[in-house]
């Protein structure tokens, strides 16, 4: 296996320099650095990379619909540039994510990626697309450490959990004003890291943590260590599945502390698996609540019959980023990383542009609340 | 330390509750190794597919929290009704399509195993893509209570809701913990003397002990191994409704880790001793509470599989160690 992908890459950058070649050489007179022609358009795709299945799909789903809204809209537009999607199911597998990536990088027509949406399956993917040269936009994953690997490839369009988690812990702080915080984290790649953060940032306010596994369904050692400590406040990073069946038997058993969790949870699917135990868990996002953008909000609904959820928004800011780019001529890898390092313009969630390390510059954090079973936007999350 | 002791008993009711779960389910592991040598390892889905069967009960019924008390038993003996009638459907099923040849032909062991682990991915995807399969039937939009969001939790809604009965070292056991505790032991004891005393029970004794002598003295092997199967089903039923009413949520793959663990249990109570696998479902539903409160939840797959190893290490057949046929039971 490492054997194949090692000697597999470099195989196949050079069959696509001969491809590319034969296409330069062997083709008519057309403009070859591509000056916006109609004809340069053919055979391009973006694709969607991250969980369609598995146990956190929910959130990769909506991040897909938020792209094929932009591309839908885009083909619309332009009869003479049609985009085609390809979709890369990952099921959120950090293991499945580099057969997948390899994959997109074999196929020529693909110029873009919006994704890996998860943080595990980014860090597994991510060097394969750096040596590729495949530019990537991730809608979703947040775990800080992806932009400091020096892949040029990286970008993503939303704040990280350097930002989500010092302002978790500033809403714990100071607007639960709660004065004991007990720490759970799902050992992923995400959930760890921001449980990590919270952690730092809350200091003496933390009496106690534990950690649970992905797939776990009981949890009542992690329980009676929160009983046991007292905590006002309880903050778990990992995504709904658990953080579900977690809220539920704490109320379960008894425990009211606060449920504090981050953009990961922010799927109806933790209230379905939560029910009534999931009324007052703060969620924090470093998202804008949908109603700030009203257009998209009603295309969607039109298109998908359900109101955009967790990160549609962003997906779709990040689909058009590289859409703006076919369409401005950058037909090729290359040159429509190039466009995605300079850009700067005005997206449906933020002024978007990246800087060097491929994070964007522009961040709000926002603190959600379930109510009455419904996610709704609580306040947005002062941070410095 | 100071935290295991200060918790002693909360982490005991709730390592034995999980632990009465993991027995219940081990028995269907247990039963039909006695009978075949076999390790069933889709029995699992046997499970899933009951917890199912529960929980559709509810939806259809939709009874609220906080019902009358004879509406909650009559809506929690229901989905008891489907659940164990679902379980012991599809492990009919199983030993139908999965096994029955293979039995007949005397193929080899690991040709069975292999097809019991492809059943296993069978059953869990198809109750996975559920929402498909019925869009295939034109019933997408009419079935969409029990089919949606087919690939993530479903929530059991309880019509028991959990109480405090009374209180133990700091902790409150409630009525749930009591139901499955109490139901385990006496599912078992049932279990035990339907094995020791009834015609069947012997039939399933005669077969483990010695499967062509057993036939010799005219005892139905096939029926005795379908019979096999169908009480493993049964207790696997019953073992879905118990979780659900403590864990609340079922999933299409929720099957597999307890699957391993109630496996496991099996193994550490003696594999193929229908006792044991109660036992052994307690004593790693401890262990695990015991370790997560030791050294911290992570660890908590380590120390209950260290423990299984130390075990067997010490004893090889595990805490009770007899097979079913040459139990005296």
């Amino acid at each position: 296996m490492r054997f194949s992908v090692k000697t597999g890459v470099p195989l196949l950058a050079a069959a696509l320099a001969l491809t590319a070649c034969g296409g330069t050489t062997g083709g008519d007179d057309d403009n070859a650095s591509g000056g916006g022609d109609a004809g340069s358009c053919e055979d391009i795709a973006i694709g969607y990379f991250g969980a369609l299945t598995g146990a956190a799909a929910n959130l990769g789903i909506n991040i897909r619909n938020g792209v094929q809204l932009a591309v839908d809209q885009f083909n619309e537009e332009n009869a003479d540039c049609q985009v085609g999607l390809e979709e890369y199911d990952s099921a959120g597998d950090p293991n499945q994510a580099t057969g997948l990536a390899t994959q997109a990088i074999g196929d020529d027509s693909v110029i873009g990626i919006v994704g890996p949406a998860f943080s595990g399956e980014s860090d597994t993917a991510g060097p394969i697309f750096a040596e590729g040269g495949l530019p990537t936009i991730s809608a979703s994953a947040t775990n800080p450490a992806l932009s400091t690997n020096g892949w040029d490839t990286f970008h993503r369009i939303l704040g990280n959990d350097d930002s989500q988690g010092p302002a978790a812990a500033t809403y714990i702080s100071d607007v639960l004003q709660a004065p004991s915080v007990f720490v759970v984290d799902d050992a992923s790649a995400y959930g760890a890291g921001l449980a990590e953060i919270v952690n730092e940032s809350l200091a003496d306010a933390v009496v106690g943590e534990d950690t649970i596994q992905t797939g776990q369904t009981d949890f009542s050692a992690t329980i009676t260590a929160i009983r046991d400590s007292g905590a006002e406040a309880v903050f778990f990073g990992g995504y709904y599945a658990e953080a579900g069946l977690l809220v539920q038997q704490m109320r379960g058993a008894g425990v009211d502390a606060t449920f504090v969790v981050a953009d990961g949870v922010k799927d109806p699917g933790f209230i379905e698996a939560a029910g009534d135990a999931a009324e007052g868990t703060i969620i924090t996002c470093p998202c804008l609540p949908p109603e700030e953008q009203q257009e998209f909000f009603t295309a969607f609904e039109e298109a998908f019959g359900s109101a955009p959820a967790t990160y549609s928004a962003e997906a779709y800011d990040a689909a058009n980023v590289m859409l703006e780019g076919i369409k401005e001529g950058n037909t090729d890898r290359e040159s429509l990383l190039e466009w995605i390092n300079d850009y700067s313009g005005e997206g449906i969630t933020k002024q978007v542009s990246f800087d060097e390390s491929g994070e964007v510059e522009n961040i709000s954090v926002w603190a959600y609340k379930v109510e009455n079973g419904e996610i709704v936007a609580d306040q947005e999350i002062e941070t410095d | 330390m100071s935290f295991l002791i200060n918790n002693f008993v909360e982490l005991t009711v709730t390592g034995l509750v999980l632990g009465a779960v993991y027995g219940l389910v081990a028995l269907g592991y247990t039963l039909v190794y006695g009978v075949l040598q076999l390790i069933n390892f889709a029995h699992s889905e046997v499970w899933m597919f009951g917890s199912f069967a529960a929980v559709w009960v509810t939806v259809a019924v939709g009874v609220a929290p906080g019902s009358a008390l004879p509406v909650v038993i009559g809506v929690l003996l229901l989905a008891l009704l489907a659940a164990m009638t679902v379980s012991g459907g599809v492990a009919l099923l199983l030993e139908r399509v999965a096994y029955r040849r293979l039995i007949r032909l005397d193929a080899p062991k690991l040709v069975a195993l292999i097809s019991a682990i492809g059943a296993s991915f069978a059953l869990a995807e198809i109750m996975g893509l559920r929402d498909r399969i019925v869009g295939w039937f034109g019933l997408r939009d009419d079935l969409d209570p029990y089919v949606r969001s087919a690939r993530d939790n479903t929530r059991f809604r309880n019509p028991l809701e959990t109480e405090g009965l009374f209180t133990v070292g700091g902790y409150t056991v409630t009525n749930v913990d009591v139901i499955i505790i109490v139901s385990a032991v006496v599912m078992m004891i049932a279990l035990d003397q339907f094995i020791r005393r009834t015609r069947t029970g012997k039939g399933i004794r005669a077969v483990a002990q010695d499967s062509e002598a057993a036939a010799l003295m005219g005892v139905n092997r096939n029926r005795i191994i379908r019979a096999t199967f169908l009480v493993g089903g049964i207790m696997a039923g019953a073992a879905a409704l118990l979780y659900l009413m403590r864990f609340g949520v079922t999933r299409w793959n929720a099957g597999f880790l307890l699957g391993v663990k109630a496996f496991t249990a099996a193994v550490l109570g003696g594999i193929g001793n229908v006792r044991g696998a109660l036992l052994g479902g307690f004593v790693l539903g401890l262990a695990e509470n015991y370790g997560s409160a030791l050294i911290g939840s992570e660890w908590r797959d380590v120390v209950a599989f260290l423990l299984l190893v130390v075990i067997l290490l010490f004893r090889p057949t595990g805490l009770l160690g007899e097979s079913l046929g040459r139990a005296r039971a």
